[in-house]
């Protein structure tokens, strides 16, 4: 990261600032290139400097998958965009079964964005890259005009590949099958909007945001035939169980006492009038498959630190009507519906 | 749903508890009269909401109905004034700060909040009246409008935001005043208008943090009145259950009283600093329009003219129309507690918490929400009022 190319010097990465000249295609942009991106990136396929990438890939069923992320703020306890821009794509390549392999990185910087935190944002990506296992092999800069963007906006693009034969998707749970969850629900939404700048809420909430990829190459090794895999992130735990209770056409019934929620995390749902099971996640999976392979499942997954509090937590059943449903400590069941749009706190 | 860490909840965890409430429920059973019936009103949207996520309903036993109460504020706001608000933030470019659950209120032609600020508009969602004062602050060269609603309950948040203002000097600040009150609200049930029938009510499950503002003395006169007994609740299963059981002990030794079971929040007296604050910034309407009850004589809150260079009513030309609901929507019906919601034919149909057609249905702690967004995978017995013999 040290390696700074010559031209490169009169950038001023402490005190600097985005201009329009850094997306005009001169020699600003390529400094801008050379002195933030590259320095931070640096591999042989993204330093030939090409407009594509070659990307040789192993064996297997080859998956893509494309993501934009626009959270504000950019920078919140436990993460940042750029470490959310990583982990996100790479997720959604393991939710496949996948081993992620290469990223593309597309950028549009507002006007006036300090170059010090375009900095800190893809110094994070480069490292949560170097977690997951994979390259940012292209990647675009485009500059906005000031107002007209919220500091910097990324979108990646992953290849993976996966196992012959390991074929999860969101339509494949059936009766009798067993949900299981790898962990603690609404860590990243509460870490979020505690920073929100009109919520002054104080908590040492951080965001789960990890890649998940090495926990599911342990996950298809136990247990190959994972019949569903899926991040609960945007819409929380809630929206994922009913996207895959309809795309399944099934009902799923879920215990309350079995969904783990951090002290912290159910403290500040209650302040807000929110829902844990509403709230987004970065650095977990539900993962849906036999019955009688979910001890299996749920041993293999606590061996790995992002597993570690893995548990069933219910059961897809029968259901025309695909509901998704609660049992409480009660005895009693509620329905566990989509919410109608953004999470919004209640009056009182 | 558990903790991971030691987060065990105070003062919320022990208010949960299965086997408390399941203890509860058996001491209810055995203390029913045999041969009698009761019908409890809760009034307070935040009963509605705990009574249908906890699925309390199953836990009584069929001699006890309990009725779903007007007390929702986001519910009761009408077209008109939703409209008011919109034309508001869309025409006068000014920054509307509002309560989250308040922007997804319907106007009327399926208007809101969420969709004036896609129209332009500056709307924003804030978590007390003071965010709303910090941003006049932090803009000295916009109009900052508080929409202010709620019962007693937020009323009082309001008024200290005008004070603050008053002694910051803020021009920029104002109020747009929707505040109702409970008491009104309760006699419109209790005394319905000529030609409107009144529902079968034994006896009320009453507002918590409204009193703990108002105080629980202030129902006495209007109970003794209508001869009704009401037990002031707290929000949790647990509260609520021990409330039904003191309400049906109330019933059957028939006594008339206000009792409180929220004893932890609420005293006899209310918050005097509170009241103190709403008396000096505030006047009652001479009448408000509520949405599925109509307009309710004294029931509403304006500021009072000494702060009237803070209402937003009177700093902007803002037109005032009453819309009238959709004829087909069993609101009116519900909100007084004459149906209930799955008897009423829009339910799930028309009107979903996607596309609410009435107020019941807006927001989450009105009585068609709750059962839509919990029960519809219950078994629930419709148990509407009986044909009046």
């Amino acid at each position: 990261m040290s390696r700074r190319p010559p031209s490169a010097r009169h950038l001023d990465l402490r005190h600097g600032a985005v201009t329009m000249s850094h997306g005009a295609g001169g020699k600003a942009m390529n400094q801008l290139i050379e002195g933030v991106f590259l320095a931070a990136f640096d591999n042989p396929a993204l330093n030939r400097r090409n407009d594509q990438a070659d990307i040789p890939l192993p064996a297997g069923r080859a998956v893509m998958t494309t993501d934009s992320y626009v959270v504000s703020p950019l920078f919140f306890p436990g993460g940042d965009i750029g470490a959310l821009a990583v982990n996100g794509t790479v997720n959604d390549i393991a939710m496949a079964g996948a081993q992620p392999h290469y990223l593309s990185a597309g950028f549009i910087l507002e006007e006036g964005l300090a170059l010090a935190d375009l900095v800190r944002v893809v110094r994070s990506m480069a490292e949560a890259a170097r977690q997951a296992g994979v390259v940012i092999v292209t990647g675009d800069t485009k500059v906005v005009e000031r107002g007209k963007g919220d500091g910097v906006f990324i979108t990646t693009t992953g290849v993976g590949v996966a196992p012959v034969g390991v074929n999860p998707s969101a339509d494949r749970a059936r009766p009798g099958d067993a949900v299981v969850l790898s962990g603690s629900i609404g860590d990243h939404g509460v870490a979020v909007l505690a920073q929100r700048e009109a919520l002054s809420f104080e908590t040492t909430i951080l965001s789960d945001t990890a890649p998940l990829a090495g926990l599911v190459a342990d996950m298809v090794a136990a247990v190959p035939d994972i019949h569903v895999l899926r991040d609960p992130t945007r819409g929380g735990l809630a929206a994922t169980l009913n996207e895959v209770a309809d795309q399944s056409q099934v009902g799923i019934v879920v215990e309350e006492a079995a969904i783990p929620v951090r002290g912290e995390v159910r403290a500040a749902c209650e302040l807000l009038g929110l829902d844990p099971l509403n709230i987004a996640n970065e650095g977990k999976l539900v993962a849906i498959c036999a019955g009688d392979e979910a001890d299996r499942l749920v041993t293999a997954m606590r061996s790995h630190p992002l597993g570690r509090d893995a548990a069933v937590i219910g059961r897809v059943v029968e259901d025309e009507r695909r509901f998704v449903q609660m049992r409480t400590g009660f005895g009693g069941s509620r329905l566990i519906d989509w919410l109608a749009g953004e999470p919004l706190p209640r009056i009182c | 749903m558990s903790s991971t860490d030691k987060g065990a909840l105070r003062y919320i965890d022990e208010f949960r508890d299965g086997d408390l409430a399941r203890g509860l429920a058996d001491g209810i059973a055995a203390r029913l009269t045999p041969g009698r019936t009761y019908r409890l009103m809760e009034f307070c949207g935040g009963h509605t909401h705990t009574i249908s996520r906890y699925d309390l309903e199953s836990l009584l036993p069929p001699a006890v109905t309990l009725i779903h109460g007007p007390g929702c504020p986001v519910c009761v706001l009408p077209i008109g004034r939703v409209d008011q608000a919109r034309a508001l933030a869309l025409g006068h470019d000014v920054v509307l700060c509002c309560y989250g659950d308040v922007v997804r209120v319907p106007g009327s032609g399926d208007t809101n909040l969420i969709g004036a600020r896609a129209a332009g508009a500056d709307v924003r969602i804030v978590y007390s009246p003071t965010d709303a004062l910090d941003f006049a602050k932090a803009m000295p060269d916009r109009q900052v409008v508080f929409l202010g609603i709620g019962f007693e309950t937020t009323a009082p948040a309001t008024a200290a935001a005008v004070l603050q203002a008053e002694a910051a000097g803020l021009t920029n600040f104002s109020v747009l005043c929707y505040h109702v009150l409970t008491p009104p609200a309760l006699t419109a049930i209790l005394a319905p208008a000529a030609g409107r029938a009144m529902p079968t009510i034994d006896g009320f499950v009453g507002p918590g943090h409204v009193s703990t503002v108002i105080g629980a003395a202030v129902y006495e006169p209007l109970m003794h009145r209508y001869a009704k007994p009401m037990v002031i609740s707290g929000f949790e299963p647990v509260d609520i259950l021990q409330s039904i059981a003191m309400l049906i002990d109330l019933l059957n030794q028939e006594r008339v009283e206000v009792a409180v079971q929220y004893r932890r929040v609420v005293s006899w007296e209310g918050n005097r600093k509170a009241q103190a604050m709403m008396d000096r910034v505030f006047a009652v309407r001479d009448s408000f329009e509520w949405r599925g009850l109509g307009s309710i004589p004294e029931s509403a809150l304006r500021l009072a003219d000494r702060y009237a260079g803070f209402d937003a009513e009177r700093r902007f030309p803002l037109a005032e129309r009453s819309v009238t609901d959709n004829p087909a929507c069993d609101c009116p019906e519900i909100l007084r507690g004459m149906k209930h919601p799955l008897d009423c034919r829009l339910f799930g149909n028309a009107c979903t918490p996607e596309t609410p057609v009435g107020a019941c249905m807006v927001s989450s702690e009105g009585a068609c929400a709750a059962y839509y967004t919990y029960g519809r995978g219950r078994e629930v017995p419709a148990k509407s009022e009986p044909e009046p013999v």
